[in-house]
């Protein structure tokens, strides 16, 4: 059943989240850029602005209009909240010739302190579906992210439509978007005309339909949810990029050796930003750190990358010294052991890793690259299928 | 000294597979000139550590950092952990400074083992190249252990020089058995060696099993299990008789950093023991 809130009611919407305890964490406007932090009232979105991205590009615009939620990826992710770029894992400290420890990885970031829990207002489709990735990654295998497991749980979604496309997105081709099918407590298409500024709302859990009823809202007329999705298709329709996941696993598989990886190698910088963007790019490190006296250690995990030397690096080197073999480490990954390993793509198409590359490395462009040139390694990178049938 | 189990009563509480156990070290001893053996007992109740042959802990020194280690003990014995490693880096340099009566943490095990059950029937060829040696000592035990269920039992080792050569008393018994063949090679001698040199896959023709009832057990440096599958294969060892045990850098140990992964493989939770056609692909090539 589909509603209709006026633009008025978001701020009630977000009252109602709050007198329920949760902490509000949505997309607003800082440093020329919209991130995700912490939101009070609608005031506090990005009121009429829209983003420009492109490989390598993204700016901020005045729209001509009072849209709240017109813009598409943020170089932030909701994983900031679900899994901390830094978190103390535990504390060692010193007893005689021993050391005790200490769990410190619950305390952390789940939620407020108070043990409040986070609603996310504004996540897109390709969002959720990275969400649901994460999930899988920390939560569904034999050991479990217990730091992740907690702060995900209980956490409110309320997810947006895209009615418009980033120049970067492509999540169509991906399957994840720009319409949010699941994994949302309400979701919200925002529309505009002359005199109207309005939400489409959807209600996809129990919950989700309890803050609903706090809000004003009516059901929604047939026209303005045609309206509706009409917005979303031509989003669809209209977005900036496509790759072509066609057999993508095996295409990649069987080209490790293609002449691409080198001449991409030559132009990627190894930064890590794709890395630190992507929504579902999970791989961290470990620090130690000691105080001066040397009687209290910790553990500090870290969001690491794929792309710096210390990633995989043993005894004598490390195995990927080549700018090559890491970049292609992180797309084949991305885009096909990630499929063996976790059972879907690793790539929801938000397009976050284009824009945010320094010097626009394309991954729809290099999947197509290697797609039209398929030259097939002598002997190809076997699937776990594969491997299964033989043994 | 009676030490509050804090650490453990978190670790049942919580869950929370990133928390070591306390151990303390009962004996350190040194094996050659760069690689050293610990011996581990729990500092918590005698809780009993099972592990099976091929399998790792992630070993954790105070304030400088916790890396994967394959376990060199005997599985049978569940009331000691033991760890032989080279101090090559930086925690392994700390590691061989510590001595009896330090403390480390310990996660584990972690990781497949040997296919040491999947070997009874058949004839079995341990090629251990240098510390390689470490992971295999526990199915060699465990073999041994049962020697009656296998047929033909084969250690190929090779190391760089006489003086490196790991566990050399163990060696020499196992040597003197009439149920068990056993080669060393070096690559370099020096005064005094009668011995073997050369590559250890110099040390195949040797050896005699029935390749088509084998099972072959390799741990060594990625070049000499590239060679040495390659010269079983040449023997007529069918690939999927064939194991390795690969090593990658690793944070975790538990599927969850990322570190380790190599193709569609974590090597932490889908190895470190593969079979051997798992991976032959990947190991052909470069910077995988």
């Amino acid at each position: 059943m589909v509603h209709r809130i006026e633009r008025a009611a978001l701020d009630s919407l977000f009252d109602s989240l709050r007198r329920r305890g949760y902490v509000l964490k949505g997309p607003t406007v800082r440093d020329a850029a919209i991130v995700y932090d912490d939101i009070t009232s609608t005031a506090d979105l990005p009121v009429g602005w829209t983003d420009e991205q492109e490989a390598a590009t993204y700016r901020l615009h005045k729209r001509n209009d009072k849209a709240v939620f017109g813009f598409s990826a943020s170089p932030y992710s909701w994983k900031k909240f679900l899994f901390p770029p830094i978190l103390k894992i535990l504390t060692a400290r010193r007893n005689g010739k021993g050391f005790q420890i200490t769990d410190t990885a619950h305390a952390a970031d789940s939620g407020d302190a108070d043990g409040k829990k986070y609603a996310f207002i504004g996540v897109r489709s390709c969002e959720l579906n990275a969400i649901a990735i994460q999930d899988t990654v920390f939560k569904a295998g034999q050991y479990q992210d217990v730091q992740y497991r907690q702060a995900r749980e209980g956490i409110f979604i309320v997810a947006v439509n895209c009615t418009t496309a980033g120049g970067t997105c492509f999540c169509a081709s991906m399957g994840t978007g720009p319409k949010a099918p699941q994994g949302y407590d309400l979701a919200l298409t925002e529309m505009q005309d002359e005199n109207d500024h309005y939400f489409m709302v959807e209600a996809g859990t129990e919950r989700g339909a309890e803050v609903l009823n706090d809000v004003e809202h009516k059901p929604a007329r047939q026209h303005e949810i045609e309206r509706a999705d009409h917005a979303i298709n031509v989003a669809a329709q209209k977005m900036g990029r496509t790759l072509d996941t066609a057999n993508i696993k095996e295409v990649l598989y069987q080209n490790i050796e293609h002449p691409r990886w080198d001449a991409t190698a030559v132009r990627c910088l190894t930064c890590a930003n794709c890395t630190m963007v992507c929504p579902t790019c999970f791989c961290s490190t470990i620090e130690d750190v000691t105080d001066l006296t040397g009687t209290q250690a910790e553990r500090i995990r870290k969001w690491d990358s794929c792309f710096t030397m210390d990633f995989s690096y043993i005894h004598g080197g490390s195995v990927r010294s080549s700018a090559k073999a890491r970049y292609r480490q992180w797309m084949t990954h991305k885009l096909a052991s990630w499929i063996d390993q976790f059972g879907t793509s690793g790539c929801v198409g938000c397009g976050r890793c284009i824009t945010w590359c320094p010097v626009g490395i394309d991954i729809t462009e290099e999947a197509q690259a290697i797609r039209e040139n398929h030259i097939h390694d002598k002997v190809p990178m076997t699937t776990k299928e594969e491997h299964d049938g033989n043994t | 000294m009676v030490h509050a189990p804090e650490v453990d009563t978190n670790i049942v509480e919580s869950g929370n597979p990133m928390l070591p156990a306390l151990y303390q070290i009962r004996r350190f001893r040194r094996e050659t000139e760069d690689t050293f053996t610990l011996e581990l007992e729990s500092r918590g109740d005698a809780n009993k550590f099972t592990f099976a042959p091929g399998q790792f802990n992630m070993v954790y020194v105070f304030g400088v950092g916790e890396i994967p280690i394959s376990i060199s003990g005997d599985p049978a014995n569940s009331k000691i952990i033991i760890h032989t490693t080279r101090a090559v880096g930086t925690v392994t340099k700390a590691m061989n400074k510590l001595r009896r009566g330090d403390t480390l943490g310990v996660r584990g095990p972690y990781g497949t083992p040997w296919p040491v059950e999947e070997a009874r029937g058949q004839d079995v060829v341990i090629v251990a190249g240098g510390i390689g040696l470490a992971p295999l000592r526990p199915a060699l035990y465990q073999i041994i252990a049962n020697r009656d269920e296998y047929g033909k039992v084969i250690l190929l080792y090779g190391t760089r020089t006489p003086t490196d050569i790991l566990f050399r008393e163990e060696l020499e018994q196992w040597r003197s058995r009439l149920d068990l063949e056993v080669y060393v090679t070096v690559d370099r001698a020096m005064t005094g060696w009668r011995g073997n040199v050369g590559v250890v896959t110099n040390l195949i023709s040797k050896a005699s099993f029935d390749p088509q009832n084998s099972i072959a057990m390799i741990c060594g440096p990625e070049i000499m299990m590239r060679f040495t599958t390659a010269e079983l294969q040449k023997c007529g060892l069918n690939i999927d008789s064939i194991y390795v045990s690969m090593e990658r850098n690793m944070k975790c140990g538990i599927g969850l950093c990322g570190h380790c992964q190599f193709g569609p493989s974590f090597v932490c939770k889908d190895g470190p023991v593969f079979n051997y056609s798992r991976v032959k692909a990947l190991l052909l090539k470069w910077e995988i």
